[in-house]
């Protein structure tokens, strides 16, 4: 009797925290489907009476006779932006978590500390200097510049998540191509990089989820309309007084989308990411 | 035979000016992106008035409506900063005529002046020259005003002041015995909207000019009259005394959230620029009436929204065309309409504007001017945005003699350049 | 042991990845340090020196003492709740439930979203209504299930501010802490509890004594990364609040993007980068070096 007492105690504090955790996305669910004359705030807890997409199409579109701009343009160029990053991040990471693992040399861990640190940084004290060079290698304000720069501050947490993986890797099986003549390419393409894909499932994943949910970098490197990644235009949309609530909320939810997918479908990667993103393994 | 020869004339000439007619009217094409933060009801009208003719002017350019949301536009100078500094200047932008023109973009060699097309376009004869002013530097012409906002305005609703025979208060002795009176009566004597942390430091300086005036109010901003002279004291602390009188939640609320107290009958007065008219005709509430703040009659508070070419932008003869549709009688007309303001130009007729922009118009014609600071025309950004965090502590802070003295401060560094 | 001509290939492999973070982390360091110590306040770059004037007037500046103070209580509401929050539901997690991955994946999922998202939906859950809108977001929630003493006017309370902010942080990162402690948790050896039963110790008795102590580095790890996250925070600050009134919901990350690129004071903004930069530090470098010290 005692024990089932205390299982129910956990089951009634874990109802708790879950609705704390449900709220949000119970509001930005259940708003995004309300059709335009359900929408109140005096009623914005109440369950949607039918389905409806109108605020997803309106956030998705924009309303030129409103003068708003929907955010489908700025969805296409965070996709532009993520995948070429995100592979490229990956190569760079898988190729330098190689070398800090099995081809180490001297002052090889301090060039991995030097390295690690670049993911810690408050990018706000490399902003100015960044803005600066872009506009010399005249690629500010454009998706390749945006590539450039996700690309390069993500070596940090992608060579990091490969040396992991690396380690785990036995080096005896490199070794024992050294010895039968494997050079350092030979090897990396013959054995570390068949065993590679979960490194890059949880390299991709990792900088996939975070590339996409960046704000900072857009909104300075790229805040024309033509080039802004997604959370720039959700930021602006949602700061603008003729967009009505539900579709800023619409907005939120398909800027969230592509992001909750990925940790529907592959959460035991994203997880694995973010735990080493604390440096455990 | 001679009229044969006429009807002959005549069709040639009629089929060589149906041939050169699309010719000889412009035909552009490509792009134009057009950067503001007109994101809310009257401006937002206002601005689709101008997008729709421009294009119907000029049918083949692609307009991109590129605003920038949020802060009363202190987002969007943010992000046109960082674009005009990165090297990827926008077509044009929204800018305030004054030392935000001039200080931040003109000076430092960013913009292309325009004094060709002023010339061309015959603006120099159609702008006042308070308003040719303000957009000059070294004799050239630098943008293109297309409207005109007055910043001191005491907004206060009929129904209460009729009520209790109130009349408008001209000066600060009336404005605190009005205070009282409806306080007794219990009504919100005065309200105002601090949320997004520009509004005080507006109201702020309508009790500034109306402590020192017009000419020592210029001269706070141009070096002429100290900060720490007794009158900023006094306006510090009549400031603190007004804000005694606020709605509490004054904090949780933007301009036109606080504008509701009006609305309902529940507050009596507020000072806010004149886009509150356009907001009021929006919201469709006619139960207000206006006056100019405490000792501030004869006195107008001016700031002017204009668009200018950067160098370097990427769809020049676009912008041109729409700079042309900006200055035009035609655009300033349906813009200001719809925005709740007053043309730049003097030649638009305005007889069908409400009660209060004809009024208005009059004011411009015959007040002293002043530049507004909050919105760009009579301080640089830098010292703009310090004034304004000044005052917006005042609020939650109200110690006079600190926050007189970081008025000093910045003064000092800024008037130094 | 290596193959001749080989020694040169994996450092010239690794020399991009080398000299990009060297110019765009650590050169890009040292140049806004620079421009820190310079009078570049204006739109076009002056790079005279001023010395340590740009800080000097920054620590006069009551904007920046209240982002510090802001600073503080978000890191330490933030960090401990999600500590503590992370702890308890990872305990409650561990002890066999049904229905374990539904929970651990409902808490984990606000992870994955971007903070401006959960900055919009927040704006508008703690948005406090007004008189002409009644009560709206969790107050009207809050009024609905008869908790009316909980209402109040959230981030647009200048007392309340930041803490706010703090809330929406906590939603988004304790599933974080959770998932750091219940990896932590599954790591503990079984024979370790079980000897402790035998040994007659209850279960608060293990866990005090053998539990905790064994979670310890985590905790370390966690208050080190929430520390420098809380430290960074900007983009829910944005999304959510801005300055806030009074500077209320105000930080130094905050204060650095509005001062540079609105107020063009750009020595001033790279001397709060650079602060800011200095307090991460005192974080991240003893962890990273104690860290692969260990590891060496």
């Amino acid at each position: 009797m005692k024990i089932s007492l205390t299982r129910l105690l956990i089951y009634i504090i874990l109802a708790i925290f879950s609705i704390f955790y449900i709220i949000p996305m119970y509001i930005m669910v259940v708003t995004g489907m309300k059709s335009f004359a359900e929408v109140s705030l005096d009623t914005m807890w109440n369950l949607p009476n039918s389905f409806n997409f109108n605020s997803f199409s309106l956030a998705w579109l924009g309303s030129i006779k409103e003068g708003f701009r929907g955010i489908s343009g700025s969805f296409l160029n965070s996709v532009f932006l993520v995948v070429p990053a995100t592979v490229i991040s990956a190569l760079f990471g898988s190729l330098n978590g190689y070398v800090l693992t099995k081809w180490q040399f001297r002052g090889s861990d301090l060039i991995f500390t030097m390295i690690l640190f670049g993911m810690f940084i408050p990018y706000q004290s490399i902003i100015i200097p960044l803005v600066l060079t872009l506009q010399r290698l005249h690629v500010y304000g454009t998706i390749p510049g945006l590539i450039l720069v996700h690309v390069i501050y993500g070596i940090p947490i992608s060579t990091l998540i490969f040396r992991n993986y690396y380690v785990t890797v036995p080096t005896e099986m490199v070794e024992a191509s050294k010895i039968d003549g494997a050079n350092f390419l030979g090897i990396y393409r013959w054995v570390i990089f068949p065993l590679s894909t979960p490194g890059f499932a949880v390299a991709m994943i990792w900088q996939f989820t975070s590339i996409w949910n960046d704000f900072l970098f857009g909104l300075i490197i790229t805040p024309n309309p033509a080039s802004q990644p997604i959370t720039v235009a959700l930021n602006n949309l949602a700061g603008s007084y003729i967009v009505q609530w539900n579709v800023q909320i619409a907005g939120a939810l398909l800027t969230a989308l592509p992001p909750i997918l990925i940790y529907i479908f592959l959460g035991k990667f994203f997880l694995r990411g973010l735990l080493q993103g604390s440096l455990k393994g | 035979m001679l009229r044969k020869w006429l009807t002959a004339l005549v069709l040639v000439s009629m089929v060589v000016v149906f041939f050169t007619l699309p010719v000889l009217a412009e035909s552009l094409s490509g792009k134009v992106e057009v950067n503001s933060w007109w994101t809310a009801g009257g401006e937002a009208e206002g601005l689709n008035a101008l997008i729709k003719l421009y294009e119907s002017k000029y049918p083949d350019i692609e307009f991109i409506n590129a605003t920038v949301a949020g802060g009363a536009g202190t987002n969007a100078k943010a992000v046109f900063k960082t674009r005009m500094l990165g090297g990827d200047p926008p077509d044009t932008f929204q800018v305030h005529a004054g030392h935000e023109l001039i200080d931040t973009w003109v000076i430092p060699g960013y913009m292309q002046p325009l004094t060709d097309l002023y010339k061309s376009e015959g603006w120099t004869e159609s702008m006042p020259q308070g308003v040719l002013d303000i957009v000059s530097y070294q004799g050239d012409y630098w943008s293109v005003p297309v409207n005109i906002h007055r910043s001191n305005v005491l907004w206060f609703n009929k129904t209460i002041f009729t009520k209790y025979n109130i009349t408008p208060p001209s000066n600060f002795d009336q404005f605190f015995d009005v205070c009282d009176e409806l306080k007794e009566k219990g009504i919100v004597p005065f309200v105002m909207g601090t949320k997004e942390g520009w509004e005080a430091a507006h109201v702020f300086e309508s009790v500034l000019l109306g402590k020192l005036g017009a000419n020592d109010y210029n001269g706070l901003w141009t070096g002429g009259v100290k900060w720490s002279d007794p009158r900023v004291t006094d306006a510090l602390e009549t400031f603190a005394k007004i804000a005694s009188y606020l709605n509490t939640d004054h904090s949780a609320l933007t301009w036109d959230e606080a504008g509701q107290y009006l609305l309902k009958d529940k507050g009596a007065m507020m000072i806010m620029g004149d886009w509150t008219n356009g907001w009021f005709m929006s919201v469709g509430f006619e139960g207000y009436g206006w006056a100019p703040p405490p000792d501030t009659a004869g006195i107008f508070l001016a700031l002017s929204d204009s668009f200018a070419l950067p160098k370097g932008c990427k769809n020049q003869e676009n912008v041109v065309a729409w700079l042309k549709v900006l200055g035009s009688k035609e655009g300033q007309y349906s813009f200001n309409k719809a925005k709740g303001s007053i043309p730049a130009r003097t030649d638009v007729d305005i007889s069908d504007y409400n009660d209060y922009l004809q009024s208005a118009a009059k004011d411009w014609q015959k007040d002293a001017i002043s530049p507004s600071v909050v919105h760009g025309a009579a301080a640089s950004e830098g010292w703009t945005t310090e004034y304004k965090d000044i005052i917006s502590l005042f609020v939650s802070k109200p110690d006079v003699s600190y926050t007189q003295k970081a008025l000093v401060t910045a003064a000092e560094e800024y008037l130094k350049k | 042991m290596q193959i001749k001509g080989d020694k040169w290939t994996p450092i010239l492999f690794i020399t991009p990845s080398i000299v990009a973070v060297g110019i765009f982390v650590y050169g890009f360091i040292s140049w806004t340090s620079f421009i820190s110590f310079t009078k570049w306040n204006n739109v076009m770059p002056d790079y005279t020196l001023v010395g340590f004037e740009n800080y000097r007037k920054l620590f006069n500046n009551m904007r920046f003492q209240i982002d510090l103070h802001n600073t503080f209580v978000f890191t330490v509401i933030f960090v401990t709740s999600c500590l503590l929050i992370g702890l308890l539901l990872a305990v409650l997690i561990d002890q066999r439930i049904k229905g374990e991955g539904i929970f651990r994946n409902l808490f984990l999922l606000p992870m994955a979203v971007s903070f401006i998202v959960s900055g919009v939906i927040w704006r508008w859950l703690f948005n406090p209504g007004s008189f002409q809108l009644g009560n709206i977001g969790v107050n009207q929630l809050f009024e609905k299930v008869g908790l009316n003493f909980l209402t109040c006017g959230w981030y647009t309370d200048p007392n309340i501010g930041i803490k706010a902010v703090a809330i929406a942080a906590i939603w988004q990162f304790s599933g974080y802490t959770m998932a750091l402690y219940l990896a932590g948790l599954r790591g503990i050896p079984l024979e370790l509890r079980e000897a402790a039963a035998i040994d007659g110790a209850n279960q608060w008795k293990t866990f005090y004594y053998i539990t905790l102590p064994f979670l310890r580095p985590i905790t370390f790890g966690a208050i080190i990364i929430l520390g420098h996250i809380s430290l960074k925070i900007f983009d829910l600050v944005v999304a959510m609040t801005g300055s806030g009134p009074a500077f209320s919901s105000d930080v130094p990350a905050f204060f650095m993007y509005d001062t540079t690129f609105r107020g063009n004071h750009f020595a001033q903004g790279a001397s709060i980068a650079i602060i800011l930069l200095f307090l991460v530090s005192l974080l991240i470098i003893p962890y990273l070096i104690t860290t692969f010290r260990k590891e060496a």
